[in-house]
């Protein structure tokens, strides 16, 4: 597509138009995309409080999302008069810029990824840590209590956990030799007799259940959803916010979730691959599959957020440093002594 | 042409926002311009094709090092008249410090300009290789020593800081999770069956 623009109207004009309407593809289908993972999140959440969940606007409630949607947008931007002006306009924007910015690289198919990078799994360690700034801006500069103390909890718990994400992403990058999301998927094929899927390796499959556990606390998820703890913090960073202001978080927020799914399905279960290699299953088309798997792990995304009780707040850095960080430095030392061992031959 | 816009932009956004660092009157947005240095610096990296360094410098910087900033300045409290008041007294010594990092600054590329101090630079990378390869054979193999020397120094500092920072506090009680985990409810609850009268002593 970028050469056919390119042929008719100039080298960079012709990428540029090429690229924005990539860009366009990814953003659009995914804020509908988020529209929908809501009402799905709400569904799934109901079902298992033996609820009925949204069911009136639209077809068994299919367009709450969107009348959510349309209700914040026409309500009053209020901002507190005490507030930071600036930041406190700059922190929604912010979450929500960098949920979206994160796709840019993530591979949804053979050959389809916008920006196919070799440094494509740093990237989007690089964008991930940005998410906490929103936060923390938004606490500070709302100028009121329960929202600073949100962004201090926030500020230390994306830092904890961010490490431990580090060590993990380490192990599948040994396996996978190198940092190109689409070099990890395709090193995944056949990985274990005829699964596909760093995720099926017994070495691996630890890692994996701690990235979930980890993506839950980076997008303060329940039961790791400190920083909104409405028993505690009213309802945290987000208290002083109102209408679109107030939306953009909430889009943002579900933006991350999905992205952290997506990221789970690219390290650890072969993203666009079906999961067994068997000719037959490559008829579906391999984005099906990568949309099934992110669907499957915002399912349990859900299912924790509806059963699990939440963590209190030592607890939450007990697990992030004393029980993830140890394990995930213990299990690169066994990952690479096992490739040292078995591919590369050398001790 | 793309290159040179992009170079221009990132390189006045650094030091607009450098200059801004120094400027703001509140630490918290002097922090935050700090951040959107780092971030155009990083864009910097990625012009001259050190993608592996640009990354590392969104992650480490901005990423972990600019939060732990922002969290203790958030929490200061700044009384700004008392911050003013040492100006008069300090500013002899941070002339002499200013002259000198300029001083420093002038021989570096006075230095660069004059060619390096080994006549024969270590090779360059090869040109197909990504950088991240590159960085890894290079230190793993030519400088493992200093390498390895250099993440022992950071690890005796970190231990060096906890062990100055940490102190034990005799009237708190941690929670030990693995006792609460081995207490059995027959550990905890007694089933009784008293006969009338003989439950409790009045």
């Amino acid at each position: 597509m970028t050469q056919w623009f390119q042929s008719w109207a100039g080298y960079g004009v012709g990428w540029f138009l090429a690229t924005l309407i990539l860009v366009l593809m990814i953003a659009l289908p995914l804020m509908l995309a988020v529209a929908m993972i809501i009402y799905a999140d709400r569904k799934i959440w109901a079902a298992m409080a033996l609820r009925r969940g949204p069911n009136v606007v639209g077809p068994f409630g299919l367009l709450q999302s969107f009348a959510d949607g349309l209700k914040v947008y026409l309500k009053e931007t209020i901002i507190p008069s005490a507030a930071n002006r600036g930041l406190f306009l700059i922190a929604p924007v912010l979450t929500f810029t960098v949920a979206l910015i994160g796709w840019a690289v993530v591979p949804f198919g053979p050959n389809m990824v916008l920006a196919d990078i070799n440094v494509g799994m740093l990237y989007l360690l690089a964008i991930s840590s940005l998410g906490v700034y929103g936060v923390i801006i938004a606490g500070w500069a709302s100028n009121s209590k329960y929202p600073f103390y949100s962004a201090l909890r926030a500020a230390a718990q994306m830092v904890s956990y961010e490490v431990s994400v580090g060590f993990v992403i380490i192990t599948v990058i040994l396996y996978a030799d190198t940092f190109n999301l689409s070099g990890i998927i395709a090193a995944q094929r056949h990985h274990i007799w005829i699964l596909n899927g760093f995720g099926f390796n017994p070495l691996l499959f630890p890692m994996s259940v701690i990235f979930l556990i980890s993506a839950m606390a980076e997008t303060a998820r329940a039961p790791f959803d400190l920083t909104e703890a409405e028993s505690e913090l009213v309802a945290g960073y987000q208290t002083e916010y109102s209408s679109m202001s107030f939306a953009l978080f909430w889009l943002g927020e579900y933006g991350n979730v999905l992205l952290m799914c997506g990221m789970t399905a690219v390290l650890f279960w072969g993203g666009w691959l079906p999961p067994v290699d068997w000719a037959p299953l490559y008829w579906v088309p391999g984005i099906l599959w990568f949309f099934l798997k992110i669907f499957i792990f915002f399912f349990v995304f859900s299912w924790v957020k509806a059963t699990v009780p939440r963590f209190r707040y030592d607890q939450l850095m007990r697990l992030g440093w004393k029980i993830f960080l140890p394990f995930s430095i213990l299990w690169v030392f066994v990952v690479s002594g096992w490739l040292m061992l078995t591919r590369y031959g050398a001790f | 042409m793309i290159a040179a816009f992009a170079f221009y932009l990132f390189a006045i956004i650094v030091i607009a926002s450098g200059v801004m660092t120094i400027a703001s009157r509140n630490p918290v947005h002097s922090v935050l311009w700090l951040i959107l240095a780092f971030f155009n610096a990083a864009g910097l990296f990625v012009t001259l094709g050190a993608e592996f360094i640009a990354m590392l410098l969104v992650i480490v910087y901005v990423g972990a090092v600019a939060v732990l900033f922002l969290f203790v300045v958030m929490m200061l409290d700044i009384d700004f008249a008392e911050l003013r008041a040492g100006f008069a007294r300090y500013w002899p010594a941070a002339m002499v410090l200013a002259l000198g990092l300029l001083a420093e600054l002038f021989f570096t590329v006075a230095a660069w300009k004059s060619g390096g101090l080994v006549p024969v630079r270590a090779a360059a990378a090869p040109k197909a290789m990504p950088n991240i390869e590159a960085l890894g054979t290079v230190l793993y193999s030519r400088y493992l020593f200093i390498f390895e020397g250099a993440g022992l120094v950071l690890l005796v500092a970190m231990i060096g800081a906890i062990v100055l920072t940490h102190r034990r506090r005799g009237d708190v009680r941690p929670q030990n999770v693995s006792a609460q985990n081995r207490r059995r409810p027959q550990d905890a609850v007694v089933n009784m069956n008293p006969g009338v009268g003989q439950g409790v002593s009045l």
